[in-house]
């Protein structure tokens, strides 16, 4: 199908953006990639009156390490953060994601911001924030401002993104070697979006685990943090023992919905097995880059 | 009434100038205003792969792109593409292993493999069966079953690794 007309405004910076936003009078929506934007548009899911594509804000581009985080900005397309050597280094749960994130040319156009300003339950990289410990950076009419990746999924393709607001980066704690992090999904065919996935990155201290922060995509409206399994995991070892706790505490922590393409039962005992190949994997030995 | 806007972009090595609706897409736009048919139209939602092109020589979907959002841009078609020898090796190898029934698929196919050859050079090793597949995931074929796809793909990475400096 093809979409319904609408006004066309490219922006070259954050500024001009957020004015094109206020200025109009009917519905505006940014255009990053376009990879999910552009497909509700000939669906005619959606419809608006303006796209403003913010595509060429050259601030919105780049990957540094800032302090002690790596900032990512909102342009950054999902072939970069698979080949980037900064994210490897420093975050390599997000290069294991991106491998598994549709198709290599939806990958090198659709963006990190549009990915998180969609903030599609199935998505691989919002789980990938919650499990880092992400801040988002948001820029508004008001100046910027920071939100915990925990405080910023809401519900089922929502947000805390203000309407006009913008997605500029995500910074993302940098990695340490105390620190095991793993991200691994099951998908029916590559490329396909998961029916589990989950982002893993646990803290430890000597053999015993500190804190683990466990974040499901594809099992309910947001990502899901998974605090009892957590529990489950800190102050132990990693081994058979408390992998078998943390997949029984999973129960407490999720409660997918029967859908057309799985039953919830289905879809909890791939939770179950999935959270064993991870945790399994993870205690094997420090986190290694290893492209999915 | 929505004012059509300038583009101004390389279309397979020439200058084109044009005016469009914004709503136009890519793949609309080089088929019916430049009448490149080889870019196809089967989903409009990124899922077939039939509407592929390079966008500065990455494989982008024509059909998730705006016209007026490449301007500036270099954009090459099959068309553009098919005096390179790699094509004439990829069509010799098709048509051996009988890796198009009708065709609809084959020209996303051929763009997309012909950036994935890139990689094979003389003395590198060939890529695996698993690595071609990979590639191709986002290329729907509904006739061949894609395995004569593979194997014509996999014959000219074969020949491209092992090589001295052919032609
Ligand atoms: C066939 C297919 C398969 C896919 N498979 C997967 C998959 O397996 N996993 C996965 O995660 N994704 C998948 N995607 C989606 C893809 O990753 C998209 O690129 C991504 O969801 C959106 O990024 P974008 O830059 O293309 O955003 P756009 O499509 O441009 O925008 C998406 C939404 O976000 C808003 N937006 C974009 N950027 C910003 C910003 N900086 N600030 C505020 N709002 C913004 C837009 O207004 C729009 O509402 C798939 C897409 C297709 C077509
Ligand atoms: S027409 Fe573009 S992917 Fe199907
Ligand atoms: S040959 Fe018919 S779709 Fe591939």
């Amino acid at each position: 199908m093809k979409a319904r007309a609408f006004d066309y405004r490219r922006v070259t910076s954050v500024t001009e953006a957020l004015a094109a936003y206020a200025g109009c009078r009917g519905e505006a929506r940014y255009l990053a990639g376009g990879q999910s934007l552009l497909p509700a548009l000939n669906l005619r899911l959606d419809g608006p009156d303006l796209l403003i594509d913010i595509g060429r804000i050259d601030t919105l581009r780049g990957i540094s390490v800032e302090g002690d985080a790596l900032r990512i900005g909102a342009l950054t397309r999902h072939a970069e953060t698979l080949s980037s050597p900064l994210i490897v280094a420093h975050a390599p749960i997000l290069t294991e994601a991106a491998a598994f994130m549709a198709h290599p040319a939806i990958r090198n156009l659709g963006t990190m911001g549009g990915s998180l300003a969609l903030a599609d339950p199935a998505s691989e990289l919002p789980a990938c924030m919650r499990a880092l410990g992400a801040v988002i950076e948001i820029a508004g009419p008001a100046g910027t401002r920071n939100v915990a990746a925990d405080d910023y999924f809401r519900d089922l393709f929502e947000t805390v993104l203000a309407p006009g607001e913008l997605l500029s980066a995500v910074r993302v704690p940098l990695a340490r070697p105390d620190i095991r992090m793993r991200f691994d999904e099951i998908a029916r065919r590559r490329g396909d979006y998961a029916m589990v996935g989950l982002a893993a990155h646990l803290a430890f201290s000597g053999d015993v685990v500190e804190t683990a922060r466990l974040a499901f995509c594809s099992v309910g409206p947001t990502p899901m943090r998974a605090p009892a399994a957590e529990s489950a995991l800190a102050g132990r070892s990693l081994g058979p023992e408390s992998i078998a706790a943390a997949k029984a505490a999973l129960a407490a922590d999720l409660a997918p919905d029967d859908d057309d393409a799985l039953s919830a039962a289905a879809r909890m005992h791939l939770a179950r097995v999935l959270l064993g190949r991870v945790l399994s994997a993870l205690g094997d030995g420090p986190q290694r880059a290893e492209a999915a | 009434m929505i004012a059509p806007q300038p583009v101004n972009l390389t279309v397979n090595g020439a200058r084109v100038r044009r005016f469009v609706e914004p709503r136009l897409s890519l793949a609309d736009f080089l088929r019916q205003d430049l009448g490149l048919t080889a870019v196809h139209l089967g989903c409009e939602v990124g899922a077939c792969g039939a509407c592929i092109v390079n966008l500065d020589g990455q494989p982008v979907h024509a059909c998730l792109m705006l016209a007026v959002q490449t301007d500036g841009m270099r954009v090459d078609t099959l068309e553009g593409l098919s005096d390179s020898e790699a094509v004439a090796a990829l069509q010799k190898a098709f048509h051996a292993r009988n890796a198009l029934q009708c065709g609809f698929c084959t020209p996303g196919i051929l763009v997309v493999a012909l950036g994935f050859l890139k990689g094979c050079r003389p003395g590198e090793t060939a890529p695996s069966r698993e690595a071609i597949r990979d590639a191709l995931s986002g290329n729907y074929c509904r006739c061949t079953g894609y395995e004569a796809i593979v194997d014509a793909i996999e014959r000219v990475a074969k020949a491209a690794c092992a090589t001295q400096e052919a032609a």
